[in-house]
């Protein structure tokens, strides 16, 4: 049941989207955003939308994915779209009833935000379900190396969401194990008042901050026997190359990017 | 009777995914009443799994598991009443302890049994002596105790429910020989003092061989064998031959058959070995 | 220089805590110890005999109360050169899952070599060349907890064997083990000494695995109680016995015949030996 929660959705695959520099895929996601952001009328989305079908596309990884992704966030959709239905109140009346007053505007506002929110899910999806979290650390650690000079402790960020992710799936068997152990003591965890679950929830906490304390402890000084001494001097075997490949789809989302200003401006 | 009963108990995981594995295959087993059980089988042989149907911790994918002749799971509602009656103590207990002193954390099972303090207080108390912990530890954090101590702590905790079946994955897991021996002596007193049923789960047949009435070996999700520690003892050779270490002194006299000196006995134990040896050498002697 | 690690009258006590005023008791009492270039060397001992204890003062993770430890000519008290130590004295624990730093296995091998700089080129044959050393290769991108236990004792092995060390010392490395993990990583660690000449130094209390080395250090209570040939030091089967740890059986059962009058070799160890014996004391 724990074991099927999947960390950071990747979708392993071989497709162009994945075999990009995910440095290139980060800088690409911004531009992209921004491109998002370039006008408040419907037509300005049509780029964004053009440009979202057609990396999914390229990325071979089912739609159907990208809904999914969408779902969790559909109670939020439709407050947005409401707000706005309800409270614009320019532009030509459609409908009123006492003191609700839908126009025009109201109208379009709603569909556009709704759109927007919606490929800019499925945007951010693409990265996520093409780039391991590993790799995504990793490339977020390269680009944000410049703020090493300004004493922002970007090695460290990225070493410890790097440990996190290794110890994800350990924590996660770890907690089933105390789950078990503690229901066969008779620990009522699924059923039971909320006084007795909230008890019983102390009866797994407590084991694993324990035990998680413990592999801390035992993780640092292996490091230091590796001769861990934190990111000064350090060279790294995960090679981070670009290819005139990731060059042309910057090249193209720039392209892109332009086309959605110029639409804006029109 | 058959205390605890399994019906082509087959159990299997993420099952319709391409992950789809069973890990235990239509498995039938009759455990007597107040026997004690060596339970072995390599990692992925699937006898873990098989013990956490014993409780009701795993439903069977098909089949059954019979708790006193009685599905356990007939009614679904009651099987927290299983888990009461099948103790089940896993491995490395002592990352399960949680409560701020010893007693408290002995005391939790039979607190969610709805036992009166009194009755816990009784059960708490015998099942410290039973193994081996002073009383005076009871009222110290169990996190202040030794590593051994702390694994009898949680093995007490199991055992302060007084299930009719006592079920330990591995209780002698990561321990030095001395602590291994204690806890071993721990839980024999136990089952001489209760005539409870018991099941020990274990990598080593050195480490049960000197008291398991009877062995279960699991290999490749199947029962391997169920039979008398002897009878088991007799097919050493399958055994070596699916992975599970044989004492050295049973290999001795492997060999020694193998090169005409037949005792016809099987020999697991070195106390049994020497008597055997030495008696065989006096009637020499004798003629 | 012959000498690998010297051990000259090594004392350690943890410091007492705040308010306390009794010193902590001693965890090492004097220990001398000199292990040589090549030499495969078991520490046997019970839990809290101070074997782990002793390990940590190798590679500098603890250092002595009193008393001094050098590796290679290299005082593990001096702080300048603590990096080229641990190059050179490399460290296996016991938990595999709680030594292992990276969510892809060819990573968590490079992890000691990013940290000393090594250059990209260099660092990738030494890592693919590790990862072969210790047979899982074809493992390289994969996850560590898609592993079993046993392989991943292989990938922290050769974590440290990639810093091309002239020690490893290992802590207990089998305790958390199936025997089948057992059996790889003994056989890792005995082909790491005889093909690469490492010198190996393997904290345990399983006799079978002490059996296996070149020499045997039993400790007990902080010292040095018995050092030898496994064969000499199992010989001695009361005194093993009496400080809770086992010898082998046929060790044992020859001990046994000899107590009760027959003749028995005193240096038994394995089973054909012990077979021959029986046969014999039948022929006669």
């Amino acid at each position: 049941m724990l074991k099927d929660i999947t960390i950071g959705q990747y979708f392993p695959g071989s497709s162009l989207i994945h075999r990009l520099d995910p440095r290139f895929k980060i800088v690409m996601t911004v531009i992209y955003i921004l491109m998002l952001f370039t006008g408040s009328r419907l037509s300005c989305l049509i780029v964004g939308a053009v440009y979202t079908v057609m990396a999914v596309l390229l990325s071979k990884i089912p739609m159907k994915m990208f809904m999914k992704s969408v779902k969790p966030l559909m109670p939020f959709l439709l407050i947005t779209a409401l707000i706005n239905l309800f409270l614009v109140g320019t532009g030509a009346t459609v409908y009123k009833w006492r003191f609700i007053n839908i126009t025009e505007d109201g109208i379009n506002i709603s569909i556009f935000m709704v759109i927007r929110i919606v490929l800019l899910i499925m945007g951010s999806s693409l990265l996520t379900y093409t780039t391991s979290p590993i790799t995504l650390t990793d490339a977020i650690e390269r680009l944000l190396t410049p703020l090493k000079k300004l004493k922002f402790p970007v090695h460290e960020l990225a070493m410890m969401m790097s440990i996190a992710l290794r110890f994800i799936p350990t924590l996660i068997e770890e907690t089933e194990k105390i789950m078990s152990a503690q229901k066969a003591r008779g620990a009522e965890i699924d059923t039971g008042s909320f006084m007795t679950r909230a008890k019983n929830m102390a009866a797994i906490l407590v084991p694993l901050f324990i035990s998680s304390f413990r592999r801390a402890d035992e993780l640092a000084t292996a490091m230091e026997c590796r001769c861990y001494h934190g990111g000064e001097g350090r060279t790294r075997l995960r090679q981070l190359r670009s290819s005139p490949r990731d060059y042309t789809a910057l090249a193209v989302t720039i392209v892109f990017y332009a086309a959605a200003i110029v639409i804006a401006h029109i | 009777m058959a205390i605890l009963e399994t019906q082509g108990l087959t159990y299997t995981y993420s099952q319709g995914t391409p992950f789809e594995k069973t890990a235990v295959d239509h498995v039938d087993l009759k455990i007597e009443e107040g026997e004690m059980v060596g339970v072995m089988g390599h990692t992925g042989s699937g006898k873990s799994t098989l013990i956490q149907h014993f409780n009701g911790l795993l439903r069977p994918t098909s089949g059954k598991v019979l708790l006193d002749g009685r599905d356990i799971w007939e009614d679904k509602a009651k099987i927290r009443e299983v888990r009461f009656q099948v103790g089940l103590v896993f491995q490395y207990p002592e990352y399960q302890i949680f409560e701020e002193t010893v007693y408290k954390d002995i005391a939790f099972g039979p607190k969610n049994m709805g036992l009166d303090d009194a009755e816990i207080k009784r059960r708490v108390l015998a099942t410290a002596h039973d193994i081996g912990l002073k009383e005076e530890l009871l009222d110290r954090s169990p996190f202040e105790l030794s590593g051994g101590q702390k694994r009898r702590v949680a093995i007490a905790g199991v055992m302060a429910m007084e299930p009719k079946v006592l079920i330990l994955d591995e209780p002698t897991a990561g321990l030095d020989p001395a602590g291994r021996d204690k806890i071993l002596s721990h839980i024999k007193a136990y089952h001489e003092r209760t005539k409870n049923t018991t099941l020990i789960v274990s990598h080593s047949m050195e480490d049960i061989a000197g008291f398991a009435d009877k062995i279960l070996v699991m290999n490749k999700a199947k029962l391997f064998c169920y039979d008398d520690t002897e009878k088991v003892f007799g097919r050493a050779e399958e055994i070596s031959a699916i992975g599970l270490d044989v004492p050295q002194v049973t290999k001795v006299f492997l060999e020694l058959k193998k090169r005409g000196l037949d005792f016809g006995k099987e020999v697991y134990t070195v106390g049994y070995a020497r008597d055997l040896l030495i008696k065989q050498l006096k009637e020499r002697e004798g003629q | 220089m012959d000498e690998m690690i010297q051990i000259r009258d090594l004392h350690f006590s943890y410091s007492a805590g705040e308010g306390e005023t009794e010193p902590a008791e001693e965890v090492l009492k004097g220990i001398d110890l000199t292990i040589k270039r090549g030499e495969f060397v078991a520490v046997l001992g019970h839990n809290g005999s101070g074997k782990s204890t002793l390990a940590k003062h190798i590679n500098a993770i603890l250092l002595p109360t009193s008393g001094k430890v050098t590796v290679e000519g290299i005082d593990t008290a001096d702080e300048e050169r603590i990096y080229e130590l641990r190059q050179k004295a490399g460290m296996v624990f016991q938990n595999p899952d709680n030594q292992i730093v990276s969510s892809i296995v060819e990573e968590d091998v490079a992890f000691a070599l990013e940290n000393l700089g090594v250059p990209y080129e260099e660092m990738r044959q030494r890592v693919d060349e590790s990862l072969k050393a210790v047979n899982m290769y074809e493992y390289r991108q994969h996850s560590p907890s898609q592993l079993s236990g046993g392989q991943k004792q292989r990938i922290a092995i050769a974590g440290v064997i990639a810093m091309q060390p002239d020690c490893i010392i290992l802590d207990e490395p089998t305790a958390m083990l199936d025997p089948q993990g057992r059996r790889e990583v003994m056989a890792t660690i005995k082909q790491m000494n005889e093909e690469k000449g490492i010198t190996i130094v393997l904290i345990t209390h399983y006799m079978d695995e002490a059996a296996q080395s070149g020499r045997i250090v039993v400790m007990d209570k902080g010292r040095v109680v018995l050092d030898g040939a496994p064969r000499e030091v199992f010989s001695h089967v009361e005194q093993v016995k009496s400080i809770g740890l086992d010898v082998p059986q046929a060790t044992e059962l020859a001990w046994e015949l000899r107590r009760a009058g027959y003749e028995m070799p005193e240096d038994i160890l394995t089973e054909q030996e012990c077979t021959e014996a029986i046969m014999e004391l039948f022929r006669s």
